[in-house]
């Protein structure tokens, strides 16, 4: 990829290229998946659909597909890159999941973008797709009242093919031992903190995307290397059509008018948040865990000073913290906008 | 029935006929006769599950199919066929509600019926001149008539602009049949059934016809106009409750509106989406004795979707966000609230901060856009909005991080500006209605006087941020600036401390208390000496302004005079 731009060509024909190189790595890696459990054949033509990696998840699992069950999500495709704490054994009996089985790189796999991009390629055309980590739960205007393929109906009749759903850090108060996350527990019980305004945004021209970073993890990680930080701009909800290609992580896609998912006259488009649920009491372990296997973003840097700041008992609460209400607290707040959903 | 009045729907039905078939027969139920027409695009196995579920229903009828695409002629052909044939099968009907599969009746059909029967000759059709523009949202107005509309919008956008173009550059303009007066409304009407006759039976209908076959979207002009031709009274407005957004597009309607439908007291609502089981379930409302005659009062759900759509056309003022990243200079309102700079005021008196913070209803921050750290009020590490003091962070979105600021604090935002802080937001705050800014030029020589370092090392520092400032005062005298900006320098500030300050004072908070004593001020003395030392030594100062004392010229100490020579 990293070839490309070195060549003289047009920035547009470049990008074709890097989508076409996305889309043939996909596919010459699909033999990396194993099916464990596959249920494609259940899939309805309008399903919603969830597309999701993981890695020693189980203690979540029983939550995050009740929550998206509850949402709309017909389906579950999921990818396990190893995991040995018996979440297979638990996915193979849910009725509405398809389970593949991996055990390649995650780094080598783009961080499992190949995986799912072949995944996406083969059971997503034409239909909604979500594309969401275990930890990840899904907000958009109107949650509450609605469910996921209202939305996905109105932006059908608007014209529109990719949502975004910016991430939002969520947290305890006190440090992230104190209180104990259990299975099936809804882990926005504990972790219901956020920072509300400190973000801050630049645009990238070449891909058409909002760069955003800030949030508790810059604030209290980053502070010497703001740049480094954790980009939280996400588009995790498209309209799925086997030419598309995520390109880093589910940050922006191409083609890149996908990524034009914001207003610049002035206006607010719709948008949602990805409540992020990483700073529970498991997450120790898993920084610990992630900083050996060094299969993350940037030699796992983003973990080695988790793992540094969280030893130490930190905690990532303030007093100028919000506790989290409900989605209109965050639109209030200016995190997300109904656009023109009324 | 009250009145004699016997209502006819005709139903234009496109998706969704499951739908459409409920609609149907809470229709009939109600006690109207129901001419169906089903879009012959729709899937057949659809169309025949639709007529299993309608079998046996006295009151309903099919009229012809038609292919039907929006904003086109076959529409209307559609609805007249329907309207011939439901009059046709139906004689004693004497009013015509034109419907679609998706537009929800929210009152019991006997109040509609009761409210027609109250005036039993009007025709309640939205019908407005399309010589007063203003109906229209996001399209044609009159060109809608005068020009040539052969492509389809929706499915041959390019073609459409371009033939559209070509006709304007061309100057063509089409000639109105003699007689019409070209109206538009909302293409949801109910008309009576004798004019509905005359309008179908007009001996120059066929005339009519091949104007509006080339008119873009008849359905909203072609019985609006032609009802003015033949109708006795016009109630123009329609009975339907259906809004668009700022793109011509119908709003859904959600279970989460339907208090909202319910205190409008409307009749008919669109469109209804099809999940929206709740609504469905719980309107129309049934029937309680005598036919309640309220009047619909929409008012409250139009303000509603006013509200929506103005979010998200103009969104809300100095918010920077994943969905709103408005370019420069389109911003609607670069800030969201006003918010005040002092520039200078801490070099002349050390406790300017402190001093201020009593005084006005506002925070009063030290210098945010400090090169070291942010300082916030008090001090804190992480100060309004989680916001860190770390300047690093602060640089990678100077603009955000203001308009962050000052959109989530409750309170006015104050802050001291310098010659030595970050200087990014000069143009932006300069350009921003919101601003006042307050400035005491070279006031920075004051910490410079009084700090006692080599004249070498003053003199170089004196060079940077006097470039500094010049170039600062370069953006506040252009023509675009839009802030409040009251620029003194610093001789001048001196002159008269009290009344300058009481001035700004009141500018930026009419409530606060007269300035009656000033906080100690720095010592100004062998300030002039110094000018005329970096002036002999080659840098003219040019910000001080003229007329400091010339008593301080002999105080200043010999040391510096050496360093210099």
């Amino acid at each position: 990829m990293r070839i490309l731009h070195l060549l003289p060509m047009p920035a547009r024909l470049r990008r074709r290229a890097e989508r076409q190189l996305l889309i043939a790595r996909a596919w010459r890696r699909r033999g990396a998946l194993k099916p464990i459990a596959d249920r494609t054949a259940q899939i309805g033509a309008d399903d919603i659909l969830a597309f999701v990696t993981l890695r020693n998840e189980r203690i979540r699992l029983p939550f995050f597909l009740d929550y998206y069950r509850r949402l709309g999500v017909r389906h579950f495709l999921m990818v396990d890159n190893g995991s040995s704490d018996g979440g297979v054994d638990y996915l193979r009996t849910q009725d509405d999941v398809s389970l593949w089985r991996t055990g390649a790189s995650y780094r080598k796999a783009r961080f499992g973008m190949d995986w799912l991009g072949w995944l996406l390629m083969r059971h997503g055309h034409g239909h909604w797709c979500l594309t969401i980590d275990p930890d990840e739960f899904l907000v958009y205007p109107h949650c509450d009242s609605r469910p996921l393929n209202a939305l996905t109906d109105w932006l059908d009749g608007i014209g529109r093919r990719s949502f975004p759903a910016m991430l939002l850090d969520m947290y305890p108060r006190g440090a992230i031992e104190d209180q104990p996350y259990a299975g099936g527990q809804d882990p926005f019980q504990i972790a219901r903190w956020f920072d509300p305004a400190n973000y801050t945004i630049s645009k990238n021209d070449y891909f058409a995307n909002l760069w955003i970073q800030g949030g508790p993890r810059t604030r209290a990680f980053f502070a010497d290397d703001p740049p480094s930080g954790p980009a939280l701009n996400k588009i995790p909800l498209v309209k799925w059509h086997w030419r598309y290609a995520y390109v880093s992580s589910t940050h922006m896609l191409l083609p890149r008018w996908l990524n034009r998912v914001y207003d610049e006259n002035g206006g607010e488009m719709e948008s949602g948040c990805l409540l992020h649920a990483k700073f529970l009491s498991t997450f120790a372990d898993k920084a610990a865990e992630e900083v050996r296997r060094g299969q993350h973003y940037a030699g796992g840097h983003e973990y080695r000073a988790y793992h540094a700041g969280l030893r130490g008992g930190q905690s990532l609460w303030c007093p100028e913290s919000r506790e989290y209400v409900d989605w209109r607290q965050l639109e209030d707040l200016g995190l997300i906008s109904r656009g023109n959903w009324a | 029935m009250s009145g004699g009045v016997r209502l006819g729907v005709i139903l234009l039905c496109h998706t969704d006929l499951e739908m459409a078939a409920r609609m149907a027969r809470t229709w009939a139920d109600g006690g109207a006769w129901v001419c169906i027409h089903v879009d012959a695009k729709a899937s057949e196995p659809e169309v025949a599950r639709m007529r299993a579920a309608l079998a046996g229903q006295r009151r309903i009828i099919w009229s012809r199919r038609y292919r039907c695409g929006w904003g086109r002629f076959s529409l209307i052909r559609a609805t007249q066929d329907a309207a011939l044939h439901l009059l046709e099968a139906h004689p004693e009907v004497t009013h015509v509600y034109l419907a679609s599969g998706a537009c929800l009746p929210l009152r019991p059909i006997a109040d509609l019926i009761a409210c027609l029967a109250s005036d039993p000759q009007r025709d309640h059709i939205e019908s407005v001149s399309a010589w007063d523009v203003g109906w229209t949202v996001g399209g044609l107005n009159e060109e809608r008539f005068t020009l040539f509309f052969p492509f389809d919008w929706c499915r041959r956008r390019r073609l459409f602009d371009r033939f559209t173009g070509l006709q304007r550059r061309l100057r063509i303009r089409r000639r109105l049949p003699r007689g019409l007066s070209p109206h538009l409304g909302s293409q949801w009407w109910c008309l009576t059934a004798a004019t509905l006759r005359a309008i179908l039976h007009d001996p120059r209908r066929a005339q009519f016809d091949r104007f509006f076959r080339w008119c873009w979207i008849p359905d909203e002009s072609y019985f609006q106009t032609l009802a003015r031709l033949h109708s006795v009274q016009i109630e123009s407005r329609s009975l339907t409750l259906a809004k668009f957004d700022h793109e011509g597009r119908p709003f859904q309607l959600y279970d989460d509106h339907r208090p909202m439908l319910e205190e409008s007291r409307c009749f008919v609502a669109r469109k209804v989406w099809s999940g929206a089981t709740g609504l469905l379930a719980h309107f129309p409302r049934p029937a309680r004795g005598a036919p309640d005659l309220d009047p619909p009062q929409p008012a409250r759900f139009e303000r509603m979707i006013t509200r929506t759509v103005q979010r998200r056309t103009l969104g809300r003022p100095g918010l920077y966000m994943q969905s709103r990243f408005p370019r420069k200079d389109a911003e609607n309102g670069k800030t969201s609230a006003p918010y005040a700079v002092f520039q200078g005021f801490t070099d002349i008196f050390p406790d300017f901060e402190a001093w201020l913070s009593g005084r006005i209803a506002g925070d009063v921050h030290g210098h945010l856009l400090d090169p070291e750290t942010v300082e916030f009020h008090g001090r804190p590490q992480i100060g309004p909005g989680a916001i860190s003091d770390n300047a690093a962070v602060r640089d990678r979105d100077p603009q955000g991080f203001l308009t962050a600021l000052i959109r989530i604090s409750p309170r006015m935002q104050v802050f001291q500006f310098s010659p030595r802080d970050n200087q990014a937001l000069n143009w932006f705050m300069a350009t921003d209605p919101n601003a006042h800014l307050f400035v005491v030029t070279g006031a920075w020589m004051l910490p410079v006087l009084s700090s006692g370092i080599p004249f070498d090392e003053m003199r170089r520092i004196t060079a940077r941020l006097q470039r500094a400032e010049l170039d600062q005062l370069q953006v506040l005298h252009s023509v675009w600036v839009k802030a409040r900006v009251q620029v003194h320098d610093l001789s001048d500030f001196l002159a008269r401390p009290h009344a300058l300050l009481d001035e700004m004072l009141r500018q930026i908070d009419p409530l606060c208390a007269p300035v009656d004593s000033l906080p100690p001020m720095r010592e100004t003395a062998g300030l002039a000496g110094l000018l005329r030392r970096l002036r002999n030594s080659g840098l003219r100062p040019r910000l001080a302004g003229e007329g400091l004392p010339e008593d301080a010229i002999d105080a200043a100490p010999d040391s510096i005079r050496t360093a210099a020579e």
